[in-house]
């Protein structure tokens, strides 16, 4: 029986109208990581020809001051002497607040400037100093530290999460366009390398105990977690995650106790290698714990887009209680804040669960807790951008408004330049060509035009902030304004990351999928 | 099926797309080291907004006087257009000594604007076949030339503007449409005479592809109709300088000969070795016990003069470097002459322009941009294209450090570079792998067709067996 010849098929032609872009597959992996990894290094060297915190403005100028204070101190005084107010080291004017390990990272960094150009980091002599020189090297030191610490722990998290293919088989493709998330964050970007800050290192060292936990070598998570915190105590609000991931695990093991008593090894060892200098009296520990709490600067300071600032307007709560009593309520507010995911993690740990839990625990501090900067967005952002994947547009949408709270810090500092690229530079990766990244879900049209209408309120304040000036009566109208749009757009995310990660333990349950512990 | 194929995603897209990031970079730039080139520019914005053309090249209120062709003059003019709106002291002559910010900003946008003509003209060429397998590539190599960063949008300069006119040339000359190709090269001209450089292979490629070949009496007519068209570009340049009599100021002002041998930073090109020789030679002489007098004008300096820069060396003169281009051109222009294909003009286009950098007068290292673009959109054409341009690409922006030589742009340069660098690796990485994942399709399909050939073949014999 006579068949029809087949056609002999040559190979398929490549899509003529199709542009491929560097990260679409096949993408070879060592290159494209290289190239992204680059790319990043390229936008903070760029950021950094901006101006930094407080440049020229005599006498106190900001944090770029404080931070080469601190060099100066370090690099002169004993350790005893650092934490204590003596004729050379004047607490009142940009006294050491952070933990052992900020000191320690500060006296390195003010031997290598000492090398090069000593008169800025000279005693007493070099307050205020202000050079090119001193700058370029200053910058240097930043951005050796986020090379140094956040990009390797970054390329880490990246590979873990593929690895274990959190969230499914089918996100392994989105590796580049993640790891362009965590790398290119705005909000840490602009704060590290244009108002100028160390939180790399904090938020590098917290992000290789992530990847840590999750390629389930505890005891280096341990280590590093606990070092993060030395960095800045602001770390502590990824305290509670830690923990009741961490205890969830080793009660689901099989000596529990065993392995309690490793990670409280690990975690008090460090602490006492970091505090060493400063154990040898009571006196001298509570001392540098003095500093690093603050309470009598009070519940708030400034505009910031948390519960206390934002309903402020309401009740005073400055006016109405002292400080201890509002210790107690921040206290209470900020544990019922992030009590559900804490017992969700120690009931059922799991990875993705984890995540989710980083992000409630910083959340539940950042709008509850007592002396909160606006700059502290960059803790919840950071396990926001770890999540990208799985939220994409949670995602997008947290970055603009964490942005556009930090928008008075930016103006201030006259970033806004910098500030607009690379908000630009940001979506643009987001909305890559060819990316289904960002187009998951399918919003209904109502809930579309409820979304929209934040949005534009913070556009329309963007221009009325720079242009219009306020009102005598009251000078910080539109930063109060843009405080509480922020406010609300934080709220819903906290109950929908809350929600979502409540959900989890249901969803895997339905699915029947096995938790690797 | 198994393999995925890349997402499909339109080539409009994109390019915006690499143009807007392109643009974020830029405006990051704005705040970096500028050359005097910008003094000069915010000058002759301001000189050609305030003052009428009769004065644009007689005016001497500042040391930056105009020295670009009349074409150059009137682009400059449009972008003063918006300029008042902003701020009335941006077009006023005298122009202030440091800018305010304002002004900063503003020629900086100027400068991203006018790249819209470069991505207009890469976006056309991109079309072409040969490139449209990796069209995001072509632009990418361009819109994101480290080189071009470097110059444009620090240094400052408008070659985004020039080498789109010139790409666009380039263009419709491989669509053999040849006037409209010659005729935006006449503009080029007379936007910057430095591209007189590949005049002679635009005029052998354009008389023997355009004119011969149709018998006498129509290619008569093409070589009128061409020349006609030439004629009028030039007539619209520099018919009003002609008629206030100031021609003789203008080709003072455009040909100042009076320089040296070299730039002030020495260009990367032939005439290097020629120097170091001298002085080998000169050293070695002298141990041998000969007496050279050691030369009095320096190469670097600004009149020479009749004195000799060089030792032992004989001297060499204007002339001698114009014969020189001439001679080193030749192949390429006897090729341009027996063999006009449209395929290759981008190549030969680029030919001249090294033959000029190599041997020219007075280059700066700023002319390896006018050879170095071009030759981006070739880079994919075969595997040794590629290696090619990977090397020419870095060698030529890393000649261009010089340019930018104070502590706070070396991290730019440095991360501007290797981050091109790296894309060109990667995509040549790729580009194996997508080439090997053709491979592994094909072999797929034959290796499908041989087992259906003997899943029938068993069907026959059993049926045959039955």
């Amino acid at each position: 029986m006579a068949k029809p010849r087949k056609p002999r098929t040559s190979a398929p032609d490549p899509p003529v109208s199709a542009a491929r872009l560097p990260w679409h597959p096949p993408a070879p992996p060592v290159p494209t990581a290289v190239l992204i990894s680059l790319a990043a290094l390229l936008v903070r060297v760029l950021v950094s020809v901006g101006p930094y915190s407080g440049q020229g403005a005599a006498p106190k100028f900001g944090d770029y001051e404080a931070q080469r204070h601190w060099m100066e101190l370090t690099l002169h005084l004993t350790p005893s002497d650092w934490y204590r107010n003596t004729s050379d080291n004047d607490l009142a004017y940009w006294g050491l607040d952070y933990p052992p390990l900020s000191a320690y990272q500060s006296l390195l960094h003010g031997r290598i400037i000492n090398a090069s150009l000593p008169e800025a980091v000279a005693l007493r002599s070099s307050r205020g100093y202000e050079s090119v020189e001193s700058k370029l090297l200053m910058r240097w030191t930043v951005l050796s530290s986020d090379l140094l610490v956040f990009f390797p722990a970054a390329l880490w998290f990246v590979w873990a999460y593929m690895k274990l293919g959190i969230g499914g088989e089918e996100r392994r493709e989105g590796w580049m366009w993640l790891l362009s998330m965590v790398l290119m964050s705005p909000c840490l970007v602009l704060i590290d390398h244009g108002h100028f800050q160390y939180n790399c290192i904090s938020l590098g060292l917290t992000l290789g105990a992530t990847a840590g936990v999750l390629s389930r070598n505890e005891l280096v998570a341990a280590a590093l977690f606990t070092l993060a915190i030395n960095h800045k105590q602001m770390s502590l609000y990824f305290a509670p995650a830690f923990f009741s991931h961490l205890l969830g695990k080793c009660l689901k093991r099989k000596y529990p106790i065993v392995e309690v008593t490793k990670l409280a090894f690990v975690v008090l060892g460090t602490f006492a290698l970091v505090w060493w200098p400063f154990l040898h009296s009571h006196e001298a520990a509570l001392q540098v714990i003095s500093r690093l709490a603050p309470f009598e600067r009070g519940i708030y300071e400034d505009y910031v887009a948390n519960f206390w600032c934002s309903t402020s307007v309401i009740i005073k709560w400055k006016k109405l209680f002292t400080i201890k009593p509002l210790k107690l309520m921040s206290l209470s507010a900020t544990i019922l804040a992030f009590l559900p995911s804490f017992i969700q993690q120690v009931k059922s740990p799991s990875n993705l669960g984890f995540l989710y839990s980083l992000m409630n625990s910083s959340f539940s501090f950042y709008l509850f807790s007592y002396q909160v900067h606006e700059k502290s967005i960059l803790l919840p952002l950071l396990p926001a951008s770890l999540l990208a994947l799985e939220e994409p547009r949670m995602y997008g949408w947290f970055v603009y408004f964490a942005l556009f709270s930090m928008y008075p810090l930016i103006c201030r500092d006259q970033l806004l330049l910098q500030y607009v690229a690379v908000l630009g530079l940001f979506f643009l990766i987001y909305y890559s060509p060819g990316g289904s990244y960002g187009k998951r879900s399918n919003i209904s049209c109502r809930a579309k035009l409820v979304l929209s209408l934040p949005f534009l309120c913070s556009l329309l304040l963007h221009i009325t902030y720079l242009q219009i000036d306020p009102p005598k009566r009251y000078p910080f109208l539109f930063d109060a304004l843009i405080m509480f749009v922020c406010f609300s757009q934080f709220v819903i995310l906290a109950l929908y990351t809350n929600y979502k990660q409540w959900m989890l333990d249901t969803h895997s349950r339905s699915i029947g999928v096995k938790k690797d512990l | 099926m198994a393999y995925t194929t890349s997402p499909s995603t339109s080539t409009a897209a994109a390019v915006a797309w690499a143009f807007a990031a392109a643009t974020c970079v830029k405006l990051l730039l704005v705040p970096t080291y500028r050359s005097t080139d910008f003094d000069v520019h915010r000058y002759w914005l301001a000189l050609t907004h305030a003052l009428p053309a009769r004065q644009w090249y007689t005016d001497a209120s500042s040391q930056w006087t105009l020295d670009y062709p009349p074409f150059f003059a009137y682009f400059s003019r449009l972008l003063s257009l918006p300029a008042p709106l902003v701020d009335a002291t941006l077009v006023s002559v005298p122009v202030p000594d440091a800018p305010p910010f304002a002004h900063l900003l503003y020629l900086r946008l100027t400068v991203a604007f006018s790249d819209l003509l470069l991505l207009g003209s890469v976006l056309l060429l991109a079309r072409d076949a040969r490139r449209n397998q990796r069209p995001f590539l072509a632009l990418a190599l361009v819109l994101w030339s480290p080189a071009l960063l470097a110059v444009d949008h620090v240094h400052f300069q408008y070659n985004g503007f020039l080498m789109g006119l010139l790409l666009l040339s380039l263009h419709f000359l491989e669509q053999e449409w040849d006037l409209a190709g010659g005729v935006v090269f006449a503009s080029l001209l007379c936007s910057k005479h430095l591209f007189l450089v590949a005049a002679p292979v635009y005029f052998m490629y354009l008389f023997r592809h355009y004119c011969c070949g149709r018998g006498v009496v129509k290619g008569l007519g093409r070589l009128v109709l061409m020349g006609s068209g030439v004629a009028v570009v030039f007539a619209a340049a520099f018919a009003p300088f002609v008629y206030y009599g100031q021609m003789q100021q203008l080709i003072n002002r455009l040909f100042p000969f009076g320089r040296g041998l070299c730039h002030a930073y020495w260009a990367p090109n032939f005439w290097v070795f020629y120097i170091i020789l001298d002085k080998i030679l000169a050293f070695l002489l002298r141990r041998l016990g000969f007496n050279i007098a050691i030369p009095e004008a320096s190469f670097t300096g600004g009149l020479v003069g009749d004195s000799s820069p060089f030792a032992v060396l004989p001297k060499v003169t204007p002339i001698a470097t114009f014969l020189l281009v001439i001679l080193a051109m030749a192949p390429c222009l006897i090729k341009a002459f027996s063999n006009p294909q449209p395929k290759h003009i981008i190549r030969l286009v680029s030919n001249a322009c090294t033959c000029g950098f190599m041997f020219g007068w007075h280059v700066h290292e700023k002319a390896s941009l006018h050879f170095t673009i071009p030759l981006a959109l070739i880079a994919m054409d075969s595997l040794n294209d590629a290696r090619h341009y990977f090397l020419l690409s870095i060698v030529s922006c890393y000649s261009l450090f010089p340019l930018l030589f104070e502590n706070q742009e070396y991290m730019i340069k440095v991360m501007l570079l290797l981050t091109y660098a790296t894309l060109m690796w990667e995509e040549n990485k790729s580009n194996g792998m997508y080439d090997l994942l053709v491979i592994d399709l094909q072999f797929r399909i034959h290796a499908d067709h041989v087992c259906e050939m003997m899943r029938r073949t068993c069907t026959c014999l059993t049926s045959f067996l039955d």
